[in-house]
């Protein structure tokens, strides 16, 4: 689906890494990066919940930072280290995810899954503690309507647990 | 991180009821790989969407295509298209697919068009201009004059209004509102249509509750045979009631488009046009007026029940019985009196959405109880223990509760764990000073009949069918559908332990028209009672066949899988066919409402603990103590999550989730402005489940699906009560509502309104 802005767009060559495999895409440059994934690459795992920047179920990392895919154009990321659910790195939380129940209908999913990634890292690389109230405030652009957020916070915690040890 | 205390009276016996499963689902969903409707790759489709109307009502006199666009270039549908019938398929059938003339809510559809592409669609679109003339909408439900559906309950002296009241009782009267609200499933609605096969079949698969609600509307649409019609359930972000009737619409429009362009047509709502235009929670207005003793015991009621129906009767008329059914919140009273009516308003169609009524009725009640608490000093949960149903006691359809009455155990444990029976409701206001914040606790009580609301069951017959695979599996195949909840891992549970047999040894066939039969809708917390109840029936069945014919062949206990092969090598019969049969000894009169109104209900009771900023009153819902009997937990962990997430739904409900319209439309119409509660929302969920058997349900099990919807407002309005002492009659209680209220109160001086 080609959104209005690339109906007589230019088309650009643009070389990204996508979960560790070199991409070029011809494209034009100011396709949604989400487009992309799905379209061009057939990625389907990152999900479109709004197209606004509101529901956070596009989340993919870039450079190990969590973005929102529906609102970043292609050739922002060009040379970048794209990962999305599909990627490896990411058991650890998919198992947590598994085992306290945090996944309902499974839609914003991905999105909670890679925003995690982001979280935790992040956590690692500054040091700082990883807590409950840190992750409510991580996952707060991470929109679910199934679970009530409780077991994806458990999922969280517990996936802490399991990369570092008890 | 311990949540779960549950009551184990039954377990131990049971090899998986009860102990948690991974969801059958749950790996292809954690990796991306599971295939929503717009991740299917659908070689050659269409993308298809609708001109609508930008009045809440008027008369649709013609249509301009302006020359500037190619339209030879797409696909355009009119009425005159439909090769059956222009109708929606459910209830009334007052509702047409495309309208014909009359223009009855914004947002309803004219006219179909299906391009290659996106961008050619929405380039079509802006050139399409129709001609309307605009009249003047009914937006207000208490001014309209047409009535979809209206009921009367009645119970002992139903009269008792009329009549003198005894000089020792006192008469509270109360009118409650609630607004409505989004479902916001995060997948918003979807479905792909093909064009009608050489075989005459149409091939429809989508993001769905009801597969054969589909396959119905399709049938009359395309004026074919429901069995040409086939529908196919692809993995469902979320439902809540939003995808219980719509997909129909979205349905018919995807076949209609594919049926004239000949290829394949995706309809995919942006989030834009599903909150335009998506069917919401009914607003309501219930009026109480009770008579209650000295010491609070409830000697009568009388009850007003009035919903917004919007423009067609869609589903109200079964919303508006459940609403009325539960109006008078689980206690018990002798002389009652209900009238209900929801009433036609041109705003968008108001439809299904967890809770189906009940919501808006149980927030009545519980704030009429907390009033009479109130006024008589006596402790709400005093007031509600002296009150409450027990076994043995007569609901207000004259149905005596036989077993299955968790009522007290709820309410005793959710007061204790929460610390409100020793907290001073209402009191603890004077104590606080000036602090700028200021917490509260509040109570909710409440029940939720499982299954379809009176003969509702009785005339579905739902059915399953299972089926003992060559490869020594049993295949589950049942019209349910898994829309987050749970239903597959639920399955396998109930299928396993009847047959015997362990988790691996069974399959749940995806819900396909072609190949299921119909279960009825996955609605109304039936699936676990109704449908599990015939599971088991079914696994029972087999599992018998097998034993039966194992005895003469080879040792008992050898694991399911090699007697399953053994049984198919000796001839044996693989497939079970179950239909549903109601409970022995269930009577229901549709016309006066007398009877068994549900088979079984849940029962739960809540509290919130808030923090309120006095200042800009804020609020924030620090921690929600749920106690709830289910019958039987056949997936703890699963029922865990069914509390704990429509809970939240309820917390938004309360204060935070605001659906207001202007001129018919939803002022709300993008996800920026429609607010859901966040991870930093969400208050600590803290939930015990208890499990009072039900004898008609798979393993004692009874419904969880809509019960926690109910709690939620009416426990966070009576907190924020209890914080600023002001009485809280309208949800949602935003800091715009909570502010004015303050006002008043002030210059009325004293909290209570009269």
């Amino acid at each position: 689906m080609r959104s209005p802005i690339e109906v007589d767009g230019e088309f650009a060559d643009i070389t990204l890494r996508v979960n560790g495999i070199e991409r070029e895409l011809c494209v034009p440059p100011l396709r949604r990066l989400i487009d992309c994934l799905r379209e061009e690459l057939g990625l389907t795992g990152t999900k479109e919940g709004c197209g606004e920047g509101e529901c956070g179920a596009c989340t993919v990392l870039v450079d190990g930072a969590a973005i929102l895919s529906c609102l970043v154009p292609v050739c922002q990321v060009e040379h970048t280290d794209v990962r999305t659910i599909e990627s490896d790195g990411l058991d650890s939380i998919q198992c947590a995810f598994l085992k306290t129940g945090a996944a309902q209908c499974g839609i914003c999913t991905p999105g909670m899954i890679t925003m995690t990634r982001a979280f935790l890292d992040e956590c690692t690389r500054d040091g700082t503690p990883v807590t409950e109230d840190a992750a409510r405030i991580a996952l707060a652009g991470n929109l679910c309507r199934c679970t009530g957020y409780e077991k994806i916070i458990d999922a969280v915690l517990h996936t802490l647990e399991t990369e570092r040890g008890p | 991180m311990q949540r779960r205390r549950r009551e184990d009276n039954l377990c131990g016996m049971l090899a998986h009821v009860g102990r948690d499963l991974e969801r059958p689902e749950g790996r292809a969903k954690v990796t991306g790989r599971a295939i929503y409707t717009a991740d299917l790759a659908v070689p050659g489709a269409w993308v298809g969407g609708a001109v609508r109307s930008s009045v809440a009502r008027g008369r649709l006199s013609g249509i301009d295509f302006d020359p500037a666009f190619d339209f030879s270039s797409v696909t355009i549908v009119g009425p005159a298209d439909i090769p059956g019938e222009n109708v929606v398929a459910l209830i009334e059938e007052d509702q047409p697919l495309l309208c014909r003339e009359s223009i009855e809510h914004f947002g309803e559809p004219l006219l179909l068009v299906a391009a290659p592409d996106r961008a050619t669609l929405l380039e079509a679109l802006s050139h399409i201009h129709p001609r309307i003339e605009a009249r003047e909408p009914v937006l207000d439900m208490e001014r309209s004059a047409r009535v979809f559906k209206a009921l009367v309950i009645e119970k002992g002296d139903a009269d008792w209004i009329a009549r003198p009241l005894a000089t020792d009782a006192r008469l509270f009267e109360g009118t409650y509102r609630t607004d409505s609200q989004e479902q916001l499933y995060i997948e918003p609605q979807a479905c792909i249509a093909w064009p009608v096969d050489g075989d005459g079949t149409c091939l429809v698969k989508g993001s769905l509750q009801c597969p054969h609600y589909v396959q119905k509307a399709l049938a009359r649409t395309l004026g074919i045979a429901p069995e040409k019609a086939r529908v196919v359930q692809l993995e469902t972000g979320g439902g809540f009631g939003g995808k219980e009737d719509y997909p129909s619409i979205v349905a018919c429009h995807a076949a209609l488009l594919a049926h004239k362009a000949r290829r394949p047509v995706k309809v995919i709502y942006e989030r834009h046009e599903d909150l335009a235009v998506t069917p919401k929670r009914h607003p309501s207005r219930v009026t109480h007026r009770t008579l209650v003793d000295r010491e609070g015991r409830l000697l009568a009621m009388d009850i007003d029940v009035l919903l917004d129906g919007g423009a067609y009767t869609t589903l109200s008329p079964v919303v508006l019985s459940r609403g009325a059914i539960h109006a008078t919140g689980p206690y018990r009273c002798a002389d009652v009196r209900i009238r209900g009516r929801v009433v036609a308003t041109n705003h968008v169609p108001y439809g299904a959405f967890r809770g189906f009524g009940a919501p808006q009725t149980c927030f009545a009640i519980e704030r009429q109880m907390d009033r009479i608490a109130r006024a008589l000093s006596i402790h709400p949960l005093e007031l509600r223990q002296r009150n409450m149903l027990r076994i043995g006691d007569t609901t207000v359809t004259g149905q005596v509760l036989r077993e299955s009455v968790g009522a007290a155990d709820v309410l005793e444990d959710v007061a204790k764990r929460s610390g409100f029976d020793a907290h001073e409701w209402c009191e603890s206001q004077a104590r606080a000073g000036d602090t700028s914040k200021r917490r509260g606790l509040g109570l909710s009580f409440f029940f939720h009949g499982a299954g379809f609301t009176g003969s509702g069951e009785e005339m579905l017959r739902g059915q399953v069918e299972i089926e003992l695979a060559a490869d020594g599996v049993v295949e589950v195949r049942a019209g349910s559908t898994e829309i987050g909840q749970g239903t597959n891992a639920m399955f396998v549970a109930i299928a396993a332990e009847a047959l015997g047999a362990a988790p691996d040894d069974v399959r749940i066939a995806s819900p396909d028209t072609g190949r299921v039969p119909n279960s009825g809708p996955t609605v109304a917390s039936r699936t676990c009672m109704v449908v599990g109840g015939c599971l088991a029936r079914a696994c029972r069945e087999l599992g018998t066949r097998i034993g039966a014919r194992m005895h003469d062949t080879s040792g008992e206990r050898a694991p399911f899988r090699e007697r399953a092969l053994l049984y198919l090598a000796t001839g044996g019969d693989a497939r079970v066919h179950v239909t549903y049969e109601p409970p022995s000894g269930i009577t229901w009169d549709d016309v006066h409402y007398r009877g068994d109104a549900y088979p079984v209900y849940g029962w739960g009771a809540d509290v919130a603990e808030i923090e309120v900023d006095v200042d800009t009153c804020e609020v924030d819902v620090l921690r929600l103590y749920s106690s709830v009997d289910v019958g039987r937990a056949i997936q703890p962990m699963l029922v865990e999550g069914q509390i704990e997430g429509g809970s939240l739904q309820a917390v938004g409900f309360a204060h935070l989730e605001v659906v207001s319209t202007r001129d018919g439309r939803f002022e709300q119409d993008r996800l920026a402005t429609c607010v859901i509660p966040t991870s930093l929302d969400a208050p600590k969920f803290d939930v015990k489940l208890f499990e009072h058997p039900y004898s008609g349900g798979p393993f004692g099990a009874k419904g969880v699906g809509e019960l926690p919807m109910d709690g939620g407002a009416p426990a966070v309005a009576s907190a924020i009560e209890d914080a600023l002492g002001i009485h809280i009659d309208r949800v949602p209680a935003t800091p715009e509502r909570l502010l004015d209220a303050c006002a008043r109160a002030q210059t009325t001086r004293g909290g209570e309104p009269a």
